[in-house]
């Protein structure tokens, strides 16, 4: 067994279900990726993980323990997690901000140590934001933040890092740039990463392991890239016919959707989900 | 997912038609019930035939006016309160933060305590200039010459002024027991006693008030998506500020001038407008122009009956029916925020 | 190698034990300290007779002469430490709302344990003609009652922030009316008692006042200094602290328990001050610009605005009694206004 599973996951918000009977296994060492479309449940999973949404029936295993008899700060030392929504204090600098990480790691009288100070030095150093530690967090650019915040959990030193979504709002050269720092993170580092992400050629390229979820909270398919990602599995799990080809540049699995005209063509009609981003 | 469950269009205006009947109704009642008990028929016939006998003139010269002041405080404030926290962005805002409420409140101590008026038609104004000059010391302040005010820097300067002269009025009131013995009446909150002369002068600025906050609708709902989303769509974020400023200053300052600080009414009833209406300002302005007066002119019959031969003031009933429907509203539904 | 994070770092040697303090948040605290020492002394050394400061420390060592101890330790002393306590208790309450709401309007003043301890108190004088004592009681009583109630209502499945704040508001509003009706049934005498006490006051005020607001402050403070750094994490967001391992339902749930306990005692001790709350947490924040109000600078802002406030009130006007809340409103409002129009001149960024 890997370090973190979940078996028979049933998830939801007070009474709305997300998801019933889910299991999902997370290959250590390995960057999983997990897609599909929007409101499958992809965060929701994610939540799940990280222990943020206490799931219905089932459980999630952490090292072999339910991930419920922990207690947070044990498990804020073993598994990081970026949340979607999360609020910069105004006025705090990128130094500070990074060293709240350390959080879990300190106690009432041992608040800054030199250990502190060495890993927080170091997780800026790896995102490239070393220079900007005096910097307020508010004047930074989009690309620059979300680095900022990655760094503040790499400082949390958790070898699994839970990842939502991370490239939201970012323009497409920032985004390449956080992936990137996600696939080095994953080899040199050797960090289990599992990262919610909206672009399937993205997933396809940069994880080792995909989570394909469908609408309902179902699991359509999991795997390495190349070996589950078909043409039919899309029009399947996101309504888009589409062909699936090498990407020139990787190798792994590039998703083309049809030309508009061959596309009408198509038996009956076709469901386009909203901003089914690709 | 997150926010409420999302009324319908149709529904929500049969909703407010549903309270707007709801206010018709109690404007009746209202002009029925009293400590005179009058028959229903006979309301009616004088009513729309001021015959000159006793019950036409209990009717024309006191309930009526009492009740169409009640719906013009009413309406006021909850249009003003309903402005404010769109305005500042801050859910927990309410008109008297502005400092109108206690810079009425100065104008009546003053006028007590100093000058020695003591009619109740001799303090309005009074109260009215204390609310207005209030409000524009805290807008002052608040944008402290730049162009233009943040909502938490008028909330705060709000917040300081109401400080220092609620603790001037403390000070005036506690050495001067006479003044204060008239002030404790006024604090409450009444409609008792007021007629025509205090329901005359107040109705321009009330009317004036309501047209303008109206007319802001369309732009407050460009604002609540942020100020450059804002701005990009059209909207002028300082100079809705200033205007709506001055929209609170005319509605709350009358309203309070009139009947005294009613001061639940501005605060829950766009709260419980947002509840059943959901954010959109083309909704809430209008659900708290009809909801307040309905809680007022409501709340005011029941104090008239509640104990007679003495009546219960106003501002008291309103909190005492307001707050648990607030509180049921917000136990019930998913909170917004704005 | 420059340093990564603000502030001023102190470690032991073996590192068994290493601190952040921000350097400007230490000085500001200092400066305030001692501000206070000088108006402790001007309090106990001036007034209808006035002391040496042989005569006070020889009194407040226990070696004093009769009269000098009379006027220190039974007159001034007890008087001086409740506004002392009472302003500290009030702005640390106030500071860890505004902290939780991440509202600066999140503070005791609007939410309903002011009136409603004012409601406890009012029914003792006015109803039942209790004094001083059974006022406190009847404060603290009100207080809690309202709080629990707030909490019972607000509940439903784990507190949330603003449903807490928005029902608080609520039931202030109908504590508010009742205590204004009370006003309008009571007799001239006895509402002018209540009024007194509305607006906060410290005038004779004993030891047992001292006692309760002390001890709030001794046994809550710590508790609330604890769980401060809970606090700051929630500022990340409650999905970012949780995933640092911050227990953000339990630490919420003590620091509002904390927060109500310490503006119930407070009230109970010198009744509902108006503003301190708000005003001292904002003022500190404004001094040592950091971005959330510190519990420590604000606590010691509000001892100080209290005592300032009552050594204007009793100095500037000694026959009339005024109740401190006066004088506190005064001050605190004119401070703040000062900050706002200041910080605009020196075009600081913080909004």
């Amino acid at each position: 067994m890997s370090r973190l599973y979940a078996e028979n996951l049933t998830l939801a918000y007070e009474q709305a279900v997300v998801a019933t009977d889910l299991g999902v296994e997370i290959p250590d060492g390995s960057f999983t990726v997990i897609i599909g479309p929007n409101a499958c449940g992809k965060s929701t999973l994610l939540k799940a993980l990280a222990r943020m949404l206490k799931p219905k029936t089932g459980g999630v295993h952490l090292d072999g323990k339910l991930i419920s008899s922990y207690r947070s700060r044990e498990v804020a030392r073993r598994l990081g997690l970026l949340p979607q929504t999360s609020i910069a204090p105004s006025g705090i600098t990128v130094g500070d901000l990074v060293a709240r990480g350390r959080y879990p790691h300190q106690k009432l009288l041992r608040q800054w140590s030199s250990e502190d100070e060495g890993v927080v030095t170091e997780s800026m150093r790896l995102t490239g934001v070393l220079e900007l530690s005096g910097r307020l967090v508010d004047e930074l650019s989009g690309g620059q933040r979300q680095r900022v915040w990655l760094a503040m959990v790499l400082a949390q030193q958790t070898s699994i890092l839970l990842l939502d979504e991370p490239t939201t709002f970012l323009d497409i050269a920032h985004q390449v740039e956080v992936l990137d720092l996600c696939a080095d993170l994953h080899e040199d580092k050797q960090h289990t990463l599992v990262a919610v992400l909206h672009d399937l050629n993205q997933a396809c390229r940069y994880g080792s392991h995909l989570i394909v979820m469908r609408p309902g909270g179902e699991i359509a398919a999991q795997g390495v890239p190349s070996e589950i990602i078909t043409a039919e599995l899309v029009e399947d799990v996101f309504g888009l016919p589409c062909r699936v080809i090498d990407d020139p540049e990787s190798g792994t699995p590039l998703i083309v959707p049809n030309a508009r005209k061959k596309r009408s063509e198509h038996d009956g009609p076709v469901a386009v989900h909203e901003h089914a981003a690709l | 997912m997150v926010g409420p469950r999302r009324t319908p269009n149709t529904l929500k205006a049969v909703g407010l038609l549903v309270a707007l009947a709801a206010l018709v109704v109690l404007g009746l009642l209202s002009v029925w019930l009293g400590s005179k008990s009058i028959p229903f028929t006979a309301t009616w016939d004088v009513l729309w035939n001021n015959d000159g006998s006793n019950d036409a003139v209990i009717i024309h010269e006191y309930r009526v006016p009492r009740t169409l002041l009640g719906m013009l405080v009413g309406a006021a404030l909850g249009l003003a309160g309903a402005l404010m926290q769109a305005l500042t962005r801050n859910p927990l805002a309410e008109p008297g933060l502005l400092g109108v409420t206690t810079g009425a409140a100065t104008g009546v101590v003053i006028s007590l305590g100093f000058l020695g008026i003591s009619s109740l038609l001799g303090y309005v104004w009074f109260a009215f200039a204390g609310a207005a000059i209030a409000s524009v010391v805290v807008y002052v302040i608040g944008s402290s010459g730049r162009r233009t005010a943040s909502p938490e820097r008028l909330v705060l300067a709000g917040a300081a002024v109401t400080a220092v002269l609620f603790a001037f009025n403390s000070a005036v009131l506690l050495m001067d027991p006479e003044a204060f013995d008239q002030y404790r009446f006024w604090q409450v909150g009444s409609l008792a006693g007021r007629f025509y002369d205090v329901l005359l002068p107040v109705l321009p600025f009330i009317v004036v008030g309501i047209v303008v906050a109206l007319l802001l609708i369309r732009p407050l709902n460009a604002l609540a998506m942020g100020e450059d989303l804002g701005r990009a769509l059209g909207a002028h974020p300082d100079r809705v500020r200033v205007v709506g400023a001055i929209a609170i200053t005319l509605l709350c300052g009358a309203a309070t001038a009139a009947a005294g600080p009613i001061a639940f009414v501005g605060l829950a009833v766009p709260h419980m407008a947002r509840l059943i209406a959901g954010p959109d300002q083309r909704w809430v302005l209008p659900y708290s122009l009809v909801l307040a007066p309905v809680l007022l002119v409501g709340s005011d019959i029941v104090g008239r009956l509640i104990a007679p031969p003495s009546e219960v003031q106003v501002g008291i009933v309103t909190a005492a029916i307001g707050v648990p429907v607030f509180i049921a509203l917000c136990r019930k539904r998913k909170l917004t925020s704005l | 190698m420059s340093p990564v994070v603000t502030g001023r770092v102190l470690r032991t040697r073996s590192e068994a034990m290493s601190v952040r303090v921000a350097g400007r948040s230490v000085s500001v605290c200092v400066g305030i300290v001692v501000v206070l020492l000088v108006v402790m002394c001007a309090t106990l050394m001036t007034g209808e007779y006035q002391l040496s400061v042989g005569e006070v420390l020889g009194a407040v060592t226990g070696t004093g002469e009769g009269s000098a101890d009379f006027i220190v330790n039974t007159l001034r002393m007890p008087r001086l430490l409740t506004a002392l306590f009472v302003g500290a208790a009030l702005a640390a309450s106030g500071a860890i709302l505004q902290g939780l709401t991440r509202n600066p309007l999140g503070s005791p003043d609007f939410i309903g344990f002011n009136n409603g301890a004012a409601t406890g108190a009012l029914l003792v004088i006015i109803v039942f003609g209790g004094g001083m004592y059974q006022i406190a009681v009847g404060a603290l009583l009100g207080a809690i009652i309202t709080a629990l109630l707030i909490y019972v209502l607000a509940f439903s499945r784990g507190v949330h922030g603003f449903r807490f704040v928005l029902i608080g508001i609520g039931l202030n509003a109908l504590a508010l009316a009742v205590n204004s009706y009370l006003i309008t049934r009571a007799s001239l005498y006895d509402a002018l008692t209540a009024q007194a006490w509305l607006v906060g006051s410290v005038n004779g005020r004993g030891w047992e006042h001292v006692a309760a607001a002390g001890l709030a402050i001794l046994v809550l403070l710590p508790l609330a200094l604890y769980h401060s750094r809970s606090l700051a994490m929630m500022e990340l967001g409650d999905d970012s602290a949780k995933a640092l391992g911050v227990g953000v339902q339990r630490s919420r749930a003590v620091l509002i328990v904390v927060s109500v306990l310490l503006a119930a005692f407070a009230t109970a001790a010198a009744g509902p001050i108006v503003f301190v709350a708000l005003a001292a947490p904002q003022l500190a924040r404004r001094l040592t610009k950091s971005a959330s109000p510190g519990l420590i600078s604000s606590a010691l802002m509000g001892g100080l605005l209290l005592i300032a406030g009552d050594f204007a009130i009793q100095r500037a006007f000694p026959t009339a009694q005024l109740p401190v809340g006066t004088a506190t409103g005064c001050i605190g409002g004119l401070y703040l206004i000062w900050l706002l129009a200041s910080e605009w001149r020196g075009k600081a960024r913080y909004s």
